[in-house]
């Protein structure tokens, strides 16, 4: 078994336990916070279908980014909507056989990865040209775009210019996830691709990629307007105040 | 305006989005609260020894009891979307008056000490040590937040930098930094019962001052009762209202609606006061505090309702909060909101067909309308969504003949702060308020222009005070300015009820 393997098979171990590990204790976080007064931003829905719509308005269209800025918007639809392609497409490589869908759509997935480096590119422009968002960008905002532009890039490469073995990679993938490690090809784009993603899981708990889970919990967002009708005492306010009153 | 220290912003043309001036506001902040005052509310009285470990204990505690804060500190990508939207930011053009700056103040001191990337790798995501420094450009630039919600609007994960900056205040509260202007006002609530002061036998004389104000016009008997035990509705008004012009004349107008209406009502001399500034130094306890006052009023003199006078952050906290924080209101009629706006009510006795209005009476008036941020974007009115945006505009138009909305983005959610909010009402920083106006101003000029607007209604005591101040440094008279319910007290037709 050759080093490369078991590097990547192990770090693919690992990434994933950091993922979902981090995830889940963030995730378990937001939960068991209280949100003692509530603070939606109106005009909000009255009821909880309303505001599953408002969430999914906000996840799916980027209603407000919408509202707020044309170009972010355009730049951030671009790269999350053409990442969800890209990303089902990438379901080939984890299944066997390979649903039909994601054979269909095989085709749109390659070709939406332009569209996702445009996006990225766009948002990397645009952070470094316009005042206001370079004064409010850290090197990370910077590296996270790079090491997405790499992440694309090199999958780009392998997709249209220098192909990898395909087969003996999917090969390894599925030896990796049912503990029966197979070699992996050793072409240096395909070893980056992986590592750059295997560093995105691992940052992603750490990082601003909260806004992902965040955006379900964000206050704002996810709370109906019922507080005429509905009292919502916090645990804490009640054992600070209310058994001292009466 | 002789001693103005600083040049009223260029009104611009046509919309640009601001160049940053670095530092531009940079300063020691408003005046800082003395002992006493800080002493009244539960604060330490100057900045404590050990202050930076306080500081990033009360932190702690406040993420763990406020969702709110943890998710909207983790949250921001930094897209920048709400960068330009803020009016302090450009008003001022300091980089620090955008939204995620201003929260970043927060957020860098986060980072280091609670989250992982920022212990280990501070310079890499921007996290910063808790230094004098830092401690100090929290104070001046959360007190440059009006807490007006704007931002949040746009974000796309709906952070509201009004719930971090209410955070930050109250971290300084807790390291003995408070602000005087909020905390000698909660103090004098405590005391007495309203913002200003003013104990019951003066009110007394203010409202049968009123009283007699009306009859002079009128010819007719409009009382304003004081703390009448029985009554059905207890008012409960910013105290402003008692106070001045153009308050007072809305005052006058709700005492003519409540007449009209033959409703039997009272004012609490104890909780004569509809703002909390509790709310605004993002304290729970003294919020608290303020809210069990109405309650107690209401129960001591036994009514039925509670109606709320024109206050903007009051209504948020009414609206929003009133029930969580000193409910449940079960001995109160539950047929009817609790709380009621005042603008509720008088809408719903206009749709009743109990009203009548001369609406000629207002046509030397060509009107525009404000909407106070807290009312828009932090509370409701009536039964749907956005009915604050509504009901006020129809009881307008019910009263007037002349009514232009001002630019779309502008109004309604958009609506831009008057610059005055969020305890920032104070002398001391004049600089602030005049530059933060400018948004609204420019919205103002523009119906002006095109509609020949002549007045600008308000919903909030806080708005008004702002734009009697403001108004003057943008070319306008300060009495352009004037209070909703005095279109409605103006035009309302009254009928002599003495003898039944
Ligand atoms: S809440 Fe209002 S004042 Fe505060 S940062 Fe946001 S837009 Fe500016
Ligand atoms: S809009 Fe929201 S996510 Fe974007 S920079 Fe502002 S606070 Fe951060």
């Amino acid at each position: 078994m050759g080093f490369w393997t078991e590097f990547y098979a192990l770090s693919f171990y690992l990434a994933t336990l950091i993922l979902l590990a981090g995830l889940a204790h963030k995730i378990y976080q937001y939960a068991k916070t209280p949100a003692p007064l509530k603070v939606p931003t109106m005009p909000a829905p009255l009821t909880q279908r309303g505001v599953v719509l408002r969430l999914l308005s906000e996840v799916i269209f980027f209603r407000s980014l919408f509202r707020a800025n044309k170009w972010i918007w355009l730049f951030g639809m671009l790269f999350h909507g053409a990442l969800w392609l890209v990303l089902m497409r990438h379901l080939r490589y984890f299944t066997e056989p390979v649903w039909t869908w994601v054979v269909l759509i095989q085709p749109i997935g390659q070709y939406a990865s332009f569209a996702m480096m445009l996006g990225l590119v766009g948002l990397l422009v645009r952070r470094i040209v316009v005042e206001r968002i370079r004064y409010i960008s850290s090197p990370s905002d910077y590296l996270m775009l790079i090491l997405l532009l790499v992440i694309g890039g090199s999958g780009m490469m392998m997709t249209f210019v220098a192909h990898t073995d395909i087969v003996q990679f999917k090969t390894f993938v599925l030896g990796v996830m049912s503990f029966d490690w197979q070699e992996i090809p050793t072409d240096s784009m395909l070893l980056i691709h992986l590592g750059a993603i295997l560093l995105l899981m691992i940052i992603f708990p750490f990082s601003k990629l909260l806004h992902a889970p965040g955006v379900f919990f964000s206050p704002s967002r996810n709370q109906v307007d019922n507080s005429r009708e509905k009292r919502h005492v916090a645990k804490w306010a009640i054992k600070q105040f209310e058994t001292k009153q009466n | 305006m002789a001693k103005v220290k600083f040049e009223t912003p260029d009104v611009r043309p046509y919309p640009v989005i601001p160049i940053l001036k670095q530092d531009s506001m940079k300063g020691d902040g408003p005046f800082v609260a003395k002992p006493p005052m800080q002493a009244a509310l539960g604060y330490p009285g100057e900045l404590v020894d050990n202050w930076q470990e306080v500081a990033i204990e009360k932190m702690g505690d406040l993420l763990g009891k406020y969702r709110s804060l943890r998710v909207y500190l983790d949250s921001c990508v930094k897209c920048g979307a709400c960068t330009d939207k803020c009016h302090y930011m450009q008003g001022t053009q300091d980089p620090k008056n955008m939204p995620v700056a201003r929260q970043d103040l927060l957020r860098q001191v986060y980072r280091r000490y609670f989250t992982v990337a920022g212990k280990l790798f501070p310079k890499l995501v921007g996290a910063k040590d808790l230094t004098k420094d830092v401690l100090d450009d929290w104070y001046n630039y959360y007190h440059q937040c009006s807490q007006c919600r704007r931002c949040s609007v746009y974000c796309p994960y709906g952070i509201d930098t009004a719930d971090i900056s209410m955070a930050a205040r109250e971290i300084l509260d807790t390291v003995g930094k408070g602000q005087k202007y909020c905390n000698e006002i909660i103090g004098k609530v405590f005391k007495i019962g309203n913002n200003l002061g003013l104990p019951e036998p003066a009110l007394r004389d203010t409202l049968e001052g009123i009283e007699e104000d009306i009859k002079d016009e009128t010819g007719i008997d409009v009382r304003l009762p004081l703390d009448v035990e029985g009554a059905d509705i207890l008012l409960v008004t910013p105290s402003a209202d008692f106070f001045a012009e153009p308050h007072v004349d809305g005052l006058i107008g709700y005492a003519k609606v409540f007449h009209q209406a033959g409703a039997s009502w009272t004012v609490s001399s104890y909780a004569s006061e509809a703002a909390n500034f509790g709310m605004f130094i993002g304290s729970y306890e003294n919020m608290r505090e303020i809210s069990l006052r109405i309650r107690k009023a209401a129960i001591d003199l036994k009514v039925k309702r509670i109606v709320f006078g024109e206050c903007g952050h009051a209504w948020r906290v009414a609206y929003s909060f009133l029930n969580t924080l000193a409910g449940p209101f079960d001995f109160l009629d539950q047929r009817y909101p609790i709380p009621q706006h005042i603008c509720e009510y008088t809408y719903d006795l206009i749709k009743q067909g109990k009203l009548q209005f001369d609406k000629s009476k207002n046509d030397d008036r060509r009107m525009t309308f404000h909407d106070s941020c807290n009312v828009a974007r932090a509370s409701r009115m009536g039964d749907i969504p956005g009915g604050q945006f509504v009901i006020p505009r129809e009881v307008i138009k019910a009263t007037c003949n002349h009514f232009y909305d001002m630019p779309s983005d502008t109004i309604h959610d958009q609506t831009y702060c008057c610059g005055g909010g969020g305890g920032l009402l104070t002398d001391d920083l004049m600089e602030l308020r005049v530059k933060g106006a400018l948004p609204r101003m420019e919205a103002l000029k523009h119906v002006v222009e095109t509609h020949g607007v002549t007045h600008i209604a308000a919903i909030c005591a806080i708005c008004k005070t702002q734009f009697l101040k403001t108004l003057p440094f943008y070319g306008f008279e300060m009495d352009q300015i004037i209070s909703l319910h005095q279109l409605v007290g103006d035009a309302l037709i009254l009928d002599d009820k003495t003898d039944n």
